[in-house]
């Protein structure tokens, strides 16, 4: 027994002298990366979950940054210097999005393209404005994901989404009545429809039922939809993912209710969703940046090239969001003349002024930023119709 | 007229609570243990179905066959796995490694498919009852209801009038004296595994055609829900799975039509504890003095 626990000390003793050895290898490696004056590269990081829950979205955001660095470095590089991009797995969490972020750094990261979901986002805009590193976040969208000085998105705040979409409505449904369905368990969801019920109000347009559903409770709505029917709704906004969006429009259809479905970004990819009952989707309106089967030759070029490179897979707003994000990068590098062996602070200080002067026309629209980090962009109303977005 | 259609649409969802409770009370019944990866053997039973039908382009028949198979086996394999070893472990140890299972079950499936919800390709062509206008019974309900009839007249008579029936009734008395009568423990409780695991494909081709879409989470939330259903019924109690099945959906859907649709399930378990409190072993639950 003695001789045993004697043992397991030895061990532990032991594996501490290897970790602490592993730790100071780390940092020469780190030394070595970093090392200033002849740095060859920019390297810009990206964060977000490739595993988990929101998969989806972070592999989508991956294979945009990707394809966008892919034709860049083909193309000779931001003013001849290449993108070594690095990717790292936060499984939507925020404590292992800060490790993620740590780890990047590790590997010589200047610049982060991220992260991709709300809350993580938040969490890592705190220690990047400590660091002073400029930060682009894809797809962040709760108000506090760019709560920084350093920190800017490509995508709408959920608050500016729930104004749109009110706006949208009182303007050409006047007069209509109005329902609303939304996840009261999401932070997407309810930051939209809390801006979106204020902005109704001022704007006059009638609500006639507010119904909410939690996470937990995600897959009958049938409660929901008739009592949105009963209430002799018009129009029912959803603020809500495609998920649950699906499964609403076939049980509307189930008990017959007549209404003129509207939605934001996050019910793109309903099409697909519906599978066999596509036809469901025939007449909902959406409020949203990019639209895969959109007819302009941008969106066209960029969605030819995604599926040449992955699979025949469409992609979606996120992996837009990504695209534009390292082109936005590329074109704040140019403006601010930006070199490869500036330190990471002036990195950012030069992106961060380069950043309210340049126009980027991208996929999800011709953006300017200004210094609160959020992007000015026209929505685009879409309607599905014959199984594919319309501009309205 | 609004309160009938809210009736409806609540034991449509009971129904398909009662058909999930009912492999979980026939697990507790003869087991004595609370088989938390219930729920995610329906996950995988709907995931063979959807690989089966839209990726190799089986018919449905088959692919149920092909659904019911794996969950058999999977179940079998779960219990020798994961649950035999446990066999005289404390109640608490089995517990947790039925939720070590469950997430098992559900991280398996998010690697192999992704996390994204697959649409269900339907699977069940039955015609809807048109009661009168706006007041229609869904044929995916129907069927439900049928199926949870049948199994449950049929799990009843499986029990008391058959051998292994009669030899299940006897390990969940006293497995000691089973044993020594001659009954066979171990494959009595394989057999209890096996038909609950196929009841589990049964449930998940109802519930993925109910709510057509499937996910690695898919079962997560109607299993534990059966699971209150079940002991809302009397855990163990067979025709109680389905009245408590029933009787949660239409509480649920009632409340969340006059109460609030956000407090549903917080309704829901206070419900759960006001019967817990006044009948502790469930609507239909046989008292039974703790053995010591």
């Amino acid at each position: 027994m003695k001789k045993k626990s004697f043992a397991k000390k030895f061990a532990v003793a032991a594996m501490a002298v290897v970790m602490a050895a592993a730790l100071f290898t780390g940092c020469g490696d780190k030394k070595e990366n970093s090392g200033d004056g002849d740095a060859k590269e920019f390297v810009i990081g990206g964060i977000g979950p490739t595993t988990g829950g929101g998969a989806t979205y972070g592999q989508a955001v991956k294979n945009g940054a990707e394809l966008a660095v892919k034709e860049i470095n083909d193309a000779g590089g931001i003013n001849g210097v290449p993108i070594r991009f690095e990717w790292q797995d936060d499984e939507g969490d925020a404590e292992k999005s800060v490790n993620a972020y740590n780890t990047l750094k590790d590997k010589g990261m200047q610049i982060l393209m991220g992260t991709v979901t709300s809350q993580p986002c938040a969490a890592v805009v705190a220690e990047t404005s400590k660091d002073n590193m400029f930060q682009l976040t894809p797809s962040g969208s709760a108000v506090e994901s760019i709560s920084g000085e350093n920190a800017f998105r490509v995508c709408f705040s959920d608050p500016n989404q729930g104004i749109g979409s009110a706006d949208y409505i009182a303007e050409n449904f006047s007069g209509k009545k109005v329902g609303v369905i939304y996840n009261s368990s999401d932070v997407y969801s309810s930051g939209i429809y809390e801006k979106f019920a204020s902005e109704a109000k001022e704007k006059k347009v009638e609500v006639v039922a507010t119904e909410a559903f939690t996470k937990d409770a995600k897959t009958d709505f049938t409660v929901q939809l008739q009592k949105i029917k009963k209430s002799g709704a018009q129009v029912l906004f959803l603020p809500i993912y495609y998920e649950e969006a699906a499964l609403i429009l076939t049980q509307a259809d189930q008990i017959g209710l007549d209404v003129t479905f509207f939605g934001c970004d996050g019910l793109d990819g309903v099409i697909g969703q519906l599978g066999d009952k596509a036809s469901l989707a025939e007449g909902v309106m959406l409020l949203t940046p990019f639209a895969a089967d959109a007819k302009d030759e941008k969106t066209q070029t960029f969605t030819a090239a995604y599926k040449a490179a992955y699979n025949d897979e469409t992609p979606n707003q996120f992996a837009a969001d990504a695209y534009d994000a390292i082109y936005v990068i590329k074109a704040a590098i140019e403006k601010a003349e930006a070199t490869p062996d500036m330190s990471v602070s002036d990195l950012c200080d030069a992106l961060k002024a380069a950043m309210t002067e340049i126009t980027v026309d991208g996929v999800t629209g011709s953006m300017t930023w200004d210094a609160s980090g959020e992007p000015a962009k026209e929505p685009k109303a879409m309607v599905i119709k014959n199984g594919s977005y319309a501009a309205v | 007229m609004n309160f009938l259609s809210y009736l409806i649409s609540g034991i449509s969802l009971g129904s398909v609570y009662a058909l999930i409770a009912l492999g979980y009370t026939m697990v507790y019944g003869i087991a004595k243990m609370l088989n938390f990866a219930h729920g995610d053997v329906i996950m995988i039973g709907g995931f063979v179905m959807f690989t089966a039908v839209s990726s190799q382009g089986t018919s449905p028949a088959i692919a149920i066959i092909a659904g019911i198979i794996v969950c058999t086996a999977l179940g079998v394999v779960i219990e020798k796995v994961a649950y035999k070893p446990l066999r005289n472990a404390t109640p608490l140890a089995v517990l947790i490694t039925a939720i070590g299972v469950s997430y098992l079950l559900q991280n398996a499936a998010l690697l192999v498919f992704g996390s994204a919800a697959k649409s269900f390709p339907a699977m069940i062509n039955f015609p809807d009852w048109r009661i009168s206008e706006g007041l229609t019974v869904s044929g995916e309900t129907i069927v439900t209801i049928l199926v949870t009839i049948v199994i449950m007249i049929g799990l009843t008579l499986f029990i008391q009038h058959t051998k292994p029936g009669a030899a299940m009734q006897a390990v969940s008395e006293d497995k000691g004296a089973a044993q020594l009568m001659g009954v066979n423990v171990n494959s009595t409780i394989s057999l209890t595994f096996a038909i609950g695991s196929a009841l589990a494909a049964i449930a998940s081709l109802l519930l993925c055609s109910a709510y057509p879409q499937i996910s690695p989470y898919t079962g997560a939330m109607p299993g534990i829900k059966a699971f209150v259903a079940a002991v809302f019924g009397g855990i163990g109690s067979i025709p109680g799975a389905m009245i408590g099945g029933i009787l949660l959906g239409i509480i649920e859907n009632l409340s969340k039509a006059y109460i609030s649709s956000q407090l549903s399930d917080a309704i829901v378990f206070a419900v759960l504890i006001i019967v817990l409190t006044i009948r502790p072993t469930g609507i239909l639950g046989k008292k039974m003095n703790e053995k010591v």
